[in-house]
């Protein structure tokens, strides 16, 4: 059994490959079959990751030796590779079509998320300059919230807050969007456009489109990448320097 | 090949963090400043500009594609390593932003959408 856990902790990279590949496999299956695709499967296994990481101890369930392959898999750098790559699914020809009202969407939706995120951090008790930027930026989403946390140097606590506010976030969206979708008046490509900006999470926007009409998810999906990339641009740097300075 | 496409992500990456490390030594602060969101962009203009120019192969692109997929494993990966235990003390912090910066994003569509019709050639 000790001969096992040392080969898995030697190649842990690679074991980790298969751990995760049937956290997907599962949290997928429950996402079909049970939610009836309600609730997006990236959603459900980033929580069954957030509840597995609960058994472990400082670095979640990497903390486990046989496990530790987890950290590197999900570790700083292939993360912000990973994360980088998304953009190619954006364009700057297909945002200028959604006009300066895409831009303002986009830009809106980060500093509003950020501040209140920010600001219920700050009335709860979190009162330095890196946590307060890091739930902030997790009110946008839960990979802005991570990228900001580790960039600013936060804590792994705190940055698991802001996982979670972004998880929180996307489960909302996608449930809530096909009620919400006719008095909020998203119908038509430029409001579903102006909806992705200004609420990010893109895989919140997409399944809650999708449920809503299956027409308006490329145009939201769209807005809300770029949600992404705006708030890893921004939160880390301008709107923690604000935070950074109102704090001295 | 597919290379082709890991190594412009890797170049678009280690540009994008040079110049958050940058950023963050001329404020003064520990840490990179943006260095994924200014990735990110770099990424979208000269993808613009391969396609404009014909220039990225399907098999290049597709380099860069599997990163895009992994990107949710990779996601998943890195919620299993966080210290959750400490974290649940602050749980209450995680449920109420959600729900307050989901809740003001979502009254601030109409708004937008508003504007976005009254100013139809912006």
């Amino acid at each position: 059994m000790s001969d096992i856990i040392k080969l898995l902790e030697k190649n842990g990279l690679v074991f980790a490959f298969l751990v995760v590949g049937l956290i997907m496999y599962v949290s997928y299956y429950i996402s079909k079959k049970i939610t009836k695709s309600r609730i997006p499967g990236a959603a459900i296994a980033i929580s069954i990751g957030l509840v597995i990481a609960y058994f472990g101890g400082e670095n979640g369930l990497a903390s486990i030796p046989a496990f530790s392959g987890m950290a590197i898999l999900g570790g700083s750098m292939l993360r912000d590779f990973s994360i980088v790559s998304t953009a190619l699914g954006a364009s700057f020809t297909e945002i200028k079509k959604t006009g300066l009202v895409g831009l303002l969407s986009l830009v809106i939706g980060t500093v509003v998320a950020f501040i209140l995120g920010g600001s219920i951090a700050f009335l709860m008790g979190y009162h330095d300059a890196k946590s307060i930027a890091t739930i902030g930026a997790g009110a946008c989403t839960f990979i802005v919230g991570p990228v900001t946390g580790s960039a600013v140097g936060a804590s792994s606590d705190v940055i698991a807050i802001s996982i979670a506010i972004g998880v929180i976030k996307s489960i909302i969206v996608t449930i809530s969007t096909s009620f919400l979708a006719k008095p909020l008046g998203i119908n038509n490509p430029q409001t579903a456009m102006i909806f992705g900006g200004l609420v990010g999470s893109t895989s919140g926007v997409s399944a809650g489109l999708a449920a809503t009409d299956l027409k308006l998810v490329p145009y939201g999906a769209l807005t809300a990448t770029f949600h992404t990339a705006m708030g890893c641009l921004l939160c880390p740097s301008i709107l923690y320097f604000i935070v950074n300075a109102m704090l001295r | 090949m597919k290379i082709y496409g890991v190594a412009i992500l890797a170049v678009c990456f280690l540009i994008g963090q040079i110049m958050g490390q940058f950023l963050g030594k001329a404020f003064q602060l520990a840490g990179n400043l943006g260095g994924v969101g200014f990735a990110m962009l770099i990424l979208v203009i000269s993808n613009d500009y391969f396609k404009r120019k014909k220039l990225l192969q399907p098999e290049t692109e597709n380099g860069i594609l599997f990163w895009t997929s992994m990107y949710i494993p990779v996601v998943v990966a890195m919620s299993a390593s966080q210290n959750v235990k400490a974290a649940l003390s602050g749980g209450w912090v995680a449920i109420i932003v959600a729900i307050v910066a989901t809740a003001a994003c979502y009254s601030l569509i109409p708004i937008l959408s508003t504007i976005a019709k009254k100013n139809k050639n912006i």
